[in-house]
Formats: structure tokens, C-alpha cells, sequence
């Protein structure tokens, strides 16, 4: 079984309307949505939910005034601050209990809670699983790997050989999580100034974790000095350039009536998405 | 003031909005980029005179010689950052360890002292008459939200601050959002930027901070984050339509306001705008 995950670095560089692609080409796959924080697969791929799971994330300490003596043990342990008045800030707790271990009257609870959920849907293309992390909560690396798990559980199950991953933007905790051992990752990007700063770092952590990368350029038409830039990158850091896409007003549009660029249209961002794809493919044969 | 510019979806045009509202703005002004994973401000600013610090946080380092293998110390962290393993030896992991000391505090043995590791950089430099900030997570770091906070100690008492804020809804955004005064929520109008722009109000309303939104290349889409507004009586503080020429000076790392000058009245009013309204 083979897992692709596809990340940016920057955001908003068009991840999701090719993963959303990705689907309507591939054979055999399960989708995950590893980008828990702002999913947006689903508005494109419109799953069906078959089975909702609870995500227990982390615990959160609570003083009860009850049991609490205000000794003020616990002010001193919290690294975070994150006590006032002997009352929690429940968005400033680290969950690291160590007030709960230390406080001598017994006085704080440590309940795990609900962080978010995570799914298991059919679509149009096969099955999927995606999750939505709770506002303001923490994680998310945790659950972008329950996410993998499901996904790979799932294609196990039903002998299906690959898993196509959207992933979120940054280098950080649910990057890594999504990344780390996949069989390889596509980064998508752009040519700005922005988009090549964060290529670089996105690659860099690919090589230090020992990942086969690919690169596909969106809208490479909007500066062709910077794309090749972002080429010259691809050289430095070891990445397969997989295909370069045209600006193509019909990519917005079909987000718009909630399709795929590839579903939409057979417009010049389609057709150069199925060049990706075939790239993408031989790529993953011959890992 | 401290105003933050943030949005759930990424590549909205945080950093577009941030970077030129600073430059607009007069003096004291500073722009704190707190996007440490992908720090893009300083590309448009080019800030000059630039000093580079290290910035660390504390991570335990255990002396073996102390150590009887209890495992206290593993049994205490909730982050799986340290482990006993079969009365040998005794695993760390720094880049899972949020530095909550618990395993410095519970260890009978004092076996365990916590030190300084560097997981990141903060750079200051100035740019015209801006002070820019930012921070920049080392490659391979998990954690963000304790260089957030680093650069956040950064911020004057008095001027403005504008704050340039990672994407998302998670522990990086909500580090940086939680003690600014107000919030510009950057968004697109499409079903994308509307969704993630919906998750980020949600945010911000559980912080309790006023906010307002600005519409990034208003003519792209459709009307429906235009009605969403409209429903949750949200200010639209902006809205700024697509331009190809807009686009290619981003794509250079050029400010908005240096090929659209009008454009910098705009920036000045809306933070105006904002600042009264505050002040009532």
C-alpha cells in the first residue's frame, strides 16, 4: 500500500482543488483529509458520513473551590501561566497536569475531553476519512495521525493500494505528522517570492525526515522568472518537478459549484492536472 | 493597540494585508509576523539593520549517575516527551517536551535538571519607519507556540502593533490572537475561504475580541461570505477586487501600496475606523 501526501508550506496554494483532482483520476485509493484545522476537501468531494468517532485529545486541569485551600502551590509549578485567582484559563493550559500531580488537597480535576471528531464517509470515488479538530483546541498532530491510521486501516480492509492525503500548510506539528513516513509527498506551490521561501523549508524538512518529494507548480504562468526559480529549488532539494499548471479562472468557479477542476472542466488547468497526475502515478510505481 | 491580521484558510492575503496596513500607518508602528513555520513579511519588507537572536525553551536533561529508573518521570508527562525504558536507560524527546517541568519537579533523585535547547530564531530589523519582527521555527520543530509567544514579548506598550498570524484555528493561531485587541479575519470569497472563515469567527468569539473582515479578491467568487457577513452582523472592513497587477507584485515581493499609492489611504482609514469604534 502506498500513501501520497500532498502539503505546501504557504497556504492557499491550491493543495485541495488537486487532491479534489487526484480523486476523480486515481483507481483504488482511499482519500484521507489530514489538514484537521481547516478542512476544505469535503465542500468538493461531498462525502456521505457512515461513521463518526469521538477525538479524546488532551486532558484540561480544573480547580474546584470547594477542595482548594489557596495554598498557592500550583501558581508556582505553572510554567504557562495559566492560573489566576485559582481559577484555570482553560485556552492558556498546556494540559500537562503537573498542578493536578503536585496540589496537596487533592483539589484539581484533569478530565480528558472531546477535541474534535473524525470520519468515515463514502464518496463519489471511494471511501474517505476526515476529522474537524475543535476550535481552539490542541492535538492536532494526534489526530492527524488517528486520521492515517483510520485511512490505512480502511485500505487494508478493503485492498485498496494507495491513500491520497491532503495535508495543511506550515512545517509544524500536523505537517510532520502527516508526512512522516508516507511513501512520498507532493508540494504544491506557486511562483511568488512567498511561495519559494516556503518551498525551501517545506523541502528541507522532507530531506531531514528522509521523504521522496515531488513538486507541482499552480499558476506558474503568473511569474515564469519565479518558476523557475522554484525549478532551479527543486534541482537543490531533490524534487521531481511532476508538471506546472496554468492560472485558469475555471479552478475558482468550479469550487464554486463545488466540483473538481478536473470535474468542472476540461479547461487548461485540467488538462495540465492529468499530466501531474500521470507524473504523480509513475512516481509512487517506481517507489 | 494590537491588532492582528489572521484567517483560518491559508494564502488569503494575511500577509498582503498586514505588511501594507503597517507600512500605511505613521509612526510608532511595528509588524510582528507570528507565522513562525512560514514567516513571509520580511520578503515584502526587506527590513534592514537586522539583528538575529536564538530562541530556546527548556527541555530536561537527565544525569544517569542519579537516576534508580522509578520512572516517575515518564509516568508524570503528558506529552510522552521522556521514558523509563526496562531499567537502562531513560529516553528523551525534546521536540515533544512543552516544558512543563513536571519530570524536573517529581523525580526523588533531583536526577533531572531542565536546560536550554534553541528551537528557533527571532529576527528585528526596521524597514522605512516600521519595526519588523519575526520569528522563524527551526526545520523539523514541532512546536510553534513558544517562539509565538517569544516574538509576542516583543510588543511595545504604546503604538501600534499589527500582527501578521498563522493560518488555521489551532494552538499556533490562537497563541497569537488571544491578547491583541481586535482582529481583521482575511478572507476569500469562495465556498473554501467562506468555510475556514466561518471556523476562524468561531475562534475569535471564543476569545471574545472584536473583529471585522476583509474580503481579498472580492470579485472571484461568490456572494455567499458577503451574506454571511450581512447575517452575523460581521463589519466588512475591505474589500479589495482581483487584480492581475496585484498578484505579479506579490509574486515579486512588492508592497500593494507602492504600485497602487491610493490604495494606502484605504489601510489608514480602516485602522482608524477601528481605533474608534475601540475607543467607545
Amino acid at each position: 500500500m502506498k500513501e501520497l501526501t500532498i502539503i505546501s508550506g504557504k497556504g492557499g496554494t491550491g493543495k485541495t482543488s488537486i487532491v479534489g483532482s487526484f480523486a476523480s483520476l486515481a483507481k483504488n485509493f482511499v482519500l484521507a483529509d489530514t489538514d484537521v484545522d481547516a478542512a476544505d476537501l469535503h465542500l468538493i468531494i461531498e462525502p456521505e458520513i457512515k461513521q463518526s468517532n469521538d477525538f479524546m485529545g488532551g486532558h484540561k486541569a480544573i480547580i474546584d473551590p470547594e477542595r482548594c485551600t489557596q495554598c498557592g502551590d500550583c501558581l508556582e509549578r505553572c510554567q504557562f501561566n495559566a492560573i489566576e485567582d485559582y481559577t484555570i484559563d482553560g485556552i492558556a493550559c498546556e494540559g500537562c497536569g503537573v498542578c493536578v500531580h503536585f496540589c496537596p488537597s487533592d483539589a484539581i480535576d484533569f478530565p480528558q475531553r472531546k477535541c474534535g471528531e473524525w470520519f468515515i464517509s463514502n464518496t463519489a470515488y471511494g471511501p474517505m476519512v476526515h476529522a474537524r479538530l475543535g476550535i481552539a483546541e490542541e492535538n492536532s498532530g494526534l489526530l492527524v495521525s488517528t486520521v492515517r491510521k483510520a485511512a490505512r486501516d480502511l485500505a487494508e480492509q478493503e485492498k485498496r493500494e494507495l491513500i491520497i492525503a491532503d495535508g495543511s500548510p506550515g512545517i509544524g506539528c500536523p505537517v510532520i505528522a502527516s508526512i512522516t513516513g508516507a511513501t512520498a509527498i507532493l508540494i504544491v506551490t506557486e511562483p511568488t517570492l512567498s511561495g519559494l521561501h516556503d518551498l525551501k523549508r517545506v523541502a528541507e524538512l522532507a530531506n531531514f525526515l528522509k521523504i521522496p518529494a515531488m513538486l507541482c507548480i499552480n499558476k506558474f504562468d503568473l511569474n515564469s522568472d519565479m518558476s523557475d526559480q522554484l525549478l532551479t529549488a527543486a534541482i537543490e532539494y531533490q524534487l521531481t518537478a511532476v508538471g506546472k499548471v496554468p492560472y485558469d479562472p475555471s479552478v475558482t468557479r468550479a469550487m464554486v459549484s463545488g466540483k473538481s477542476p478536473i470535474d468542472y472542466s476540461d479547461g487548461p488547468a485540467s488538462q495540465a492536472i492529468r499530466k501531474v497526475w500521470d507524473n504523480v502515478s509513475s512516481f509512487l510505481n517506481a517507489q | 493597540m494590537k491588532i492582528a491580521v489572521a484567517s483560518g484558510k491559508g494564502g488569503t492575503g494575511k500577509t498582503t494585508i498586514s505588511v501594507n496596513i503597517a507600512m500605511s500607518l505613521p509612526p510608532p508602528v511595528q509588524l510582528l509576523d507570528c507565522d513562525v513555520e512560514e514567516p513571509n513579511a520580511h520578503i515584502f519588507l526587506k527590513p534592514e539593520n537586522t539583528e538575529t537572536f536564538d530562541v530556546s525553551r527548556m527541555v530536561p536533561e537527565v544525569d544517569l549517575d542519579k537516576c534508580d529508573y522509578c520512572g516517575a518521570c515518564g509516568d508524570i508527562c503528558e506529552f510522552k516527551a521522556i521514558t523509563v525504558l526496562k531499567d537502562a536507560t531513560v529516553m528523551t524527546f525534546h521536540e515533544m517536551c512543552h516544558g512543563c517541568k513536571g519530570c524536573v519537579m517529581v523525580c526523588p533523585h533531583q536526577a533531572i535538571r531542565a536546560i536550554d535547547r534553541i528551537f528557533g530564531q527571532l529576527v528585528k530589523g526596521n524597514s522605512r519607519h516600521v519595526e519588523c519582527i519575526h520569528g522563524l521555527l527551526n526545520v523539523g520543530e514541532a512546536m510553534s507556540p513558544p517562539l509565538i509567544d517569544r516574538v509576542q514579548q516583543e510588543i511595545w506598550d504604546d503604538g501600534i502593533t499589527i500582527i501578521d498570524a498563522p493560518p488555521g484555528t489551532s494552538c499556533p493561531m490562537i497563541e497569537t490572537v488571544r491578547r491583541t485587541d481586535y482582529v481583521i479575519l482575511v478572507t476569500e470569497p469562495t465556498p473554501f475561504g467562506l468555510n475556514d472563515l466561518k471556523l476562524a469567527v468561531e475562534a475569535v468569539r471564543l476569545l471574545k475580541i472584536p473583529f471585522g473582515i476583509v474580503i481579498n479578491r472580492s470579485d472571484i467568487g461568490d456572494q455567499q461570505v458577503i451574506k454571511y457577513a450581512k447575517e452575523e452582523q460581521i463589519p466588512v472592513l475591505m474589500e479589495i477586487p482581483h487584480s492581475r497587477k496585484i498578484a505579479e507584485a506579490y509574486s515579486r515581493g512588492e508592497l500593494m501600496i507602492d504600485i497602487m499609492p491610493e490604495m494606502k489611504k484605504q489601510f489608514q482609514q480602516m485602522i482608524e475606523q477601528i481605533i474608534k469604534q475601540e475607543a467607545r
